[in-house]
């Protein structure tokens, strides 16, 4: 028996089943991490069930856009939890970029002949897919506990929303992954990022509440992606169009994939610095 | 079939920091031969795969696969080349397919051509009847197969493998070597074969011996034998490279 040769050029097929092979393959181990889905789950619903119901009373939410009426504190913050599970679901896929990295798989994607640029984006997608499944998910038990949008269209005019964050969330985590060479300091990170990103959002109160109290925290809200990413959901679920969220929201995607390309990049990245045996420098 | 070697490289350096992890190393695997890579831990090797697996940028120098330069020209380069890594690169969940479609998706082969390869290639390597079970159920060397009939999917020119024996039994170890050599002999591919086991040299063999990151030796053995003025691989390759050392010892 002699060997085939695979096709020698890059067709635009080729692309796709590429593209498709590693949004498979993540899909595949998702499924097998049956552990991660319920954490992706369960820590949403904690929130939903427990924070908001305690909180109900205490945090009034005026008549806000694009609410047309007042609305029960679970349902304001709903598309605060969708953006964690994003948020969580991004550093995720990043830490098992690291993870991945260490050992070796990652070196199996990178030893493929298509560009880097193309299997960072493949990458992704993949990520922002199983975002999704998460995301579903939580909506539909959130259905149940009565958290709904104004029409059952919202569930359709989210999605594309849906795919920009995770875009933007898992472009974010991918250019810090390349930065991070061990666990334990990913794990560190994830407590810096994910909690002030959280907390410093709309995610939890409205930003009129934020400004009343504090004019500097209200700055940094305001300027923090992660909002934008809330406000676009927000508005989305409800099927309308925040336009300075979207702009947000689509320039720090861009720019974090450009971050994390330049950093995969063998000769100008990171990795050749860092790619040491022993980590020299 | 091309006249270029399956491997080519050319006065290549690579420092990490002030470190240099390569110098000046220049070396050819030609196809359809076994070359081993020899060295002792921290000799360059690993440096070297990374870079012509463009895990990084040769800094200096120049790496060609099957005569295509792998930074002006990495996707040709990289279509052409196979690689077995050290560390183990299977997804322990997935089964023994799933890990093969994978991999030829990252090629760009799809759907029925794919499976039709790694049957063929499973079949070749004697795992056909595991080709459903997960990874993590198998031995240590059918891992290793798998990853080699992984590497060969998109019928690679150069095939590179990274100490692949580390870890394994005796009777694995010689396994995978005489289904190595097998490869060369019915595909014509280009082995480098990085070791420290110098008795996984046959005489025939090319030998490239790498120390502290400079070319110690490249030749056949009979040459290594001649020059290290010893009648053994070990003892040769331990005279080149520590000219102090006792002989008699293997590396």
């Amino acid at each position: 028996m002699s060997r085939t040769a695979a096709p020698r050029a890059l067709t635009l097929r080729g692309y796709a089943i590429s593209l498709w092979g590693v949004v498979w393959r993540e899909g595949l181990r998702f499924v097998h991490q049956r552990g991660r889905f319920l954490s992706a789950l369960v820590r949403p619903l904690v929130w939903l069930f427990i924070f908001a119901a305690g909180f109900r009373a205490t945090l009034g939410v005026s008549i806000i856009p694009p609410y047309e009426t007042y609305v029960l504190y679970e349902v304001y913050i709903a598309p605060g939890l969708i953006a964690m599970i994003q948020l969580f679901n991004g550093l995720q896929s990043s830490l098992s970029m690291v993870y991945d990295r260490e050992v070796g798989a990652m070196r199996i994607l990178l030893v493929s002949p298509y560009p880097r640029w193309h299997l960072l984006v493949a990458k992704l997608l993949a990520g922002v897919a199983v975002s999704l499944l998460q995301v579903y998910a939580f909506l539909l038990v959130a259905w149940f506990w009565e958290v709904r949008p104004d029409s059952s269209w919202g569930y359709l005019t989210v999605l594309p929303a849906l795919v920009l964050s995770g875009l933007m969330l898992g472009a974010m985590g991918l250019a810090m992954s390349s930065l991070f060479k061990q666990l334990e300091n990913f794990a560190s990170v994830m407590n810096f990022v994910i909690f002030p990103m959280f907390f410093a959002s709309s995610a939890l109160y409205p930003l009129w509440r934020v400004q009343q109290s504090s004019v500097l925290l209200y700055d940094i809200c305001r300027f923090n992606p992660f909002t934008h990413a809330v406000e676009l959901i927000r508005f989305a679920l409800y099927g309308q169009v925040e336009w300075t969220s979207l702009a947000v929201v689509a320039g720090f995607a861009a720019a974090s994939l450009i971050a994390a390309v330049i950093a995969y990049d063998p000769s100008a990245g990171l990795t050749a610095r860092r790619g040491g045996p022993g980590g020299a420098r | 079939m091309t006249s270029a070697p399956a491997l080519e490289v050319e006065r290549v350096s690579h420092a990490f920091g002030a470190r240099k992890a390569l110098d000046d190393v220049s070396l050819v695997a030609p196809s359809g031969a076994f070359t081993a890579l020899l060295g002792q831990n921290g000799a360059g090797k690993t440096t070297l795969f990374s870079l012509v697996t463009r895990l990084y940028q040769n800094a200096s120098g120049a790496i060609r696969v099957e005569g295509f330069d792998v930074r002006r020209t990495p996707s040709q380069a990289l279509a052409r080349l196979g690689v077995v890594f050290q560390a183990r690169t299977l997804d322990l969940e997935l089964t023994v397919m799933q890990n093969l479609q994978y991999h030829a998706a990252l090629h760009g082969i799809g759907g029925r051509e794919a499976r039709g390869r790694a049957r063929a290639l499973l079949e070749r390597f004697g795992l056909a009847d595991r080709a459903g079970e997960r990874v993590r159920s198998l031995s240590g060397g059918q891992m290793r197969r798998v990853e080699i009939a992984r590497a060969l999917l998109h019928g690679p020119s150069l095939l590179l493998l990274d100490e692949p024996t580390v870890g394994l039994d005796i009777g694995s170890r010689r396994a995978l070597l005489a289904e190595t050599r097998r490869l060369i002999a019915e595909d014509g591919v280009g082995v480098l074969w990085a070791t420290h086991l110098v008795d996984e040299i046959e005489a025939a063999d090319g030998v490239v011996a790498l120390h502290q990151g400079r070319v110690a030796f490249s030749g056949d053995v009979a040459g290594l034998k001649a020059q290290g003025g010893a009648d053994d691989v070990g003892a040769a390759f331990l005279a080149l490279v520590e000219p102090g050392a006792s002989r008699g010892h293997a590396a």
